[in-house]
């Protein structure tokens, strides 16, 4: 197990908004990660400072010299999908190209074998129908595979997952984890989900974010535990569940 | 019809005419797609705007109004993207803020230059059969540049627009590019302020591309068809503008509409035709 990113007494936010406040965190490869929290606690703030797209304002964020990174690819990122303009004019294939990371000299890959390399990851998230689209004429089901696709085709050393199940139906949502699963023996995975019914028997650890970060270091909330905490799944599921609880749990775990 | 227009261009202004109208669509046509793509029609417009406060500053100092409207419309630029991202001031108030306190200014500027400025109109409307021979020159530089960078960077402007934060995560120069698209623009903008006006330039940098955009929904093909149906439009404009001898600016805006309209309805009749031969099928 070797470190991947390591995230120490971090503080973020917008402006006067302190949205994190002391975060530690600290990302194996293998990992799986599924990160909880309500709207607006800061998750996606906490994966956007962590890829260095927004500068913290306290705290350090150390990413590890790796030898398996050829290509200087870290992150494969999906961002959250009502980021993205679907009236831009791009064709779906374009859009996946775009995960690519340009490189120099004999490494440098054509237009024709990165269009291939597209089709196949296509293929793999399970939209090679979706080849010839634009992006215009996408659900939203099929653009998060595109999405995803777009994320995995440069094979980060940690996928960055932004709540990936939104406008995903049943069907996708069960392939969506299943291939997560496999390519986390490839990646580390980091993953934001209201979901936690359907995530925790994916994830192997879980994080909440509320404005602060609590680890709770294993994937067992399952509803028997959540219900002892008086806790219903389904509170979860909608994001309102109090942190509170979380920071007992990973006191109980601990006591283990 | 055809003689008449044979016999035009023995006309050095009409010959300058037709070849600002080409450079003009060329370099309209190709920022135009990335504005429109990028919905930056309303910062286009505070630029364009604005920029007549430079050429008001020029005639009241007395140096090229061309240099003062580039100065303005690249401060005004880089000041409604600085304003936006730094402050908590809106990007739509900060445009009108600086879409008007140009106009002003110029006017301001205007009314204290001693003397009547005949060229005024110029600048409002553009006029395209009056072009100087280095308005071409400076137009044809432009139209080379602006080839010259979308054919290089092409894909890196393309990844950027899309989504400048996961560009980011490739390591592609975000702040770059967008800098270097928003002078293009500036550019693009102040060398057709002669030829179009400042109150109907925006027209250029939209038209011809949302015609663009009703048969491709690719950014490759909405520049190549932008400076097409651009070329169409101001040529055709032109020509009307000359046998009804009424202003060629507003002539070709009236035909860039017309061409939009007839496409648009082309392409409603190709959807009903479609559809119609697919349910025929199912049957
Ligand atoms: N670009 C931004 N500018 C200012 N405040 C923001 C911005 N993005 C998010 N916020 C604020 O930061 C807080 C956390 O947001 P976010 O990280 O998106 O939460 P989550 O992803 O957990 O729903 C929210 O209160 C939100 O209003
Ligand atoms: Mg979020």
């Amino acid at each position: 197990m070797s470190k991947i990113i390591e995230i120490f007494s971090l503080s973020a936010g917008y402006g006067d908004d302190l949205v994190l406040k002391d975060v530690n965190l600290t990302v194996n490869d293998n990992d799986f990660i599924g990160v909880i929290g309500p709207n607006g606690g800061g998750k996606t703030t906490l994966l956007k400072v962590m890829m260095g797209l927004i500068k913290p304002y306290s705290g350090t964020i150390t990413i590890s010299k790796s030898s398996k990174r050829k290509n200087g690819n870290v992150f494969g990122y999906l961002p959250q999908i009502t980021k993205i303009d679907k009236k831009f004019p791009i064709s779906v294939l374009d859009v996946v190209i775009s995960g690519i990371i340009p490189q120099t000299g004999e490494n440098q890959i054509t237009t024709k074998e990165a269009k291939l390399k597209a089709r196949s990851l296509l293929e793999r998230v399970g939209g090679e129908h979706l080849c010839e689209k634009i992006v215009g004429d996408l659900s939203g089901g099929q653009m998060q595979r595109v999405l995803l696709a777009r994320a995995i085709i440069s094979l980060p050393e940690l996928l960055v997952l932004d709540e990936p199940d939104t406008f995903v139906d049943n069907n996708f949502e069960r392939d969506l984890y299943e291939l997560l699963k496999e390519l986390n023996k490839e990646m580390a995975i980091i993953m934001v989900s209201h979901d936690l019914g359907t995530i925790s028997s994916y994830v192997k650890t879980i994080a909440c974010v509320n404005r602060g970060l609590h680890y709770h270091h294993s994937n067992a909330i399952t509803e028997k535990v959540l219900e002892s905490y008086n806790c219903p799944i389904d509170l979860i599921a909608h994001g309102d569940l109090p942190h509170r609880v979380l920071k007992e749990h990973e006191h109980v775990n601990h006591g283990e | 019809m055809e003689n008449d227009v044979l016999g035009l261009l023995q006309y050095d202004f009409f010959r300058n005419a037709l070849l600002a109208a080409f450079l003009s669509s060329i370099v309209c046509g190709i920022i135009g797609t990335y504005i429109v793509s990028r919905r930056l029609v309303f910062i286009s417009g505070g630029i364009t705007h604005s920029s007549f406060g430079g050429i008001g500053l020029a005639y009241f100092m007395g140096f090229n109004p061309i240099i003062g409207a580039l100065i303005f419309s690249l401060l005004s630029a880089f000041g409604i993207e600085f304003l936006s991202k730094r402050s908590d001031l809106r990007e739509d108030s900060a445009i009108g803020m600086i879409w008007t306190i140009g106009m002003a200014l110029g006017i301001i500027f205007i009314a204290a230059t001693p003397g009547y400025s005949p060229n005024l109109m110029t600048y409002l409307f553009g006029s395209i059969l009056t072009v100087a021979s280095y308005d071409l020159i400076a137009m044809l530089v432009l139209a080379i540049v602006v080839i010259f960078i979308f054919v290089f960077f092409y894909r890196t402007i393309l990844y950027v627009a899309f989504d400048d934060e996961y560009a980011r995560t490739r390591r592609l120069p975000v702040d770059f590019i967008n800098y270097l698209m928003l002078s293009l623009i500036s550019f693009a903008i102040v060398l057709n302020i002669r030829i179009v006006g400042v109150i109907l330039l925006i027209s250029f940098l939209t038209i011809p591309q949302v015609t663009a955009n009703i048969f491709t929904k690719e950014f490759k093909g909405m520049l190549v068809l932008s400076v097409i149906f651009a070329l169409l439009g101001s040529v055709v404009g032109l020509l009307v503008s000359y046998r009804f001898n009424i202003p060629s600016g507003p002539s070709i805006i009236c035909v860039f509409v017309l061409v939009f309209l007839l496409s648009k309805l082309l392409r409603y009749l190709a959807v009903g035709l479609s559809l119609r031969r697919q349910m025929k099928n199912s049957l």
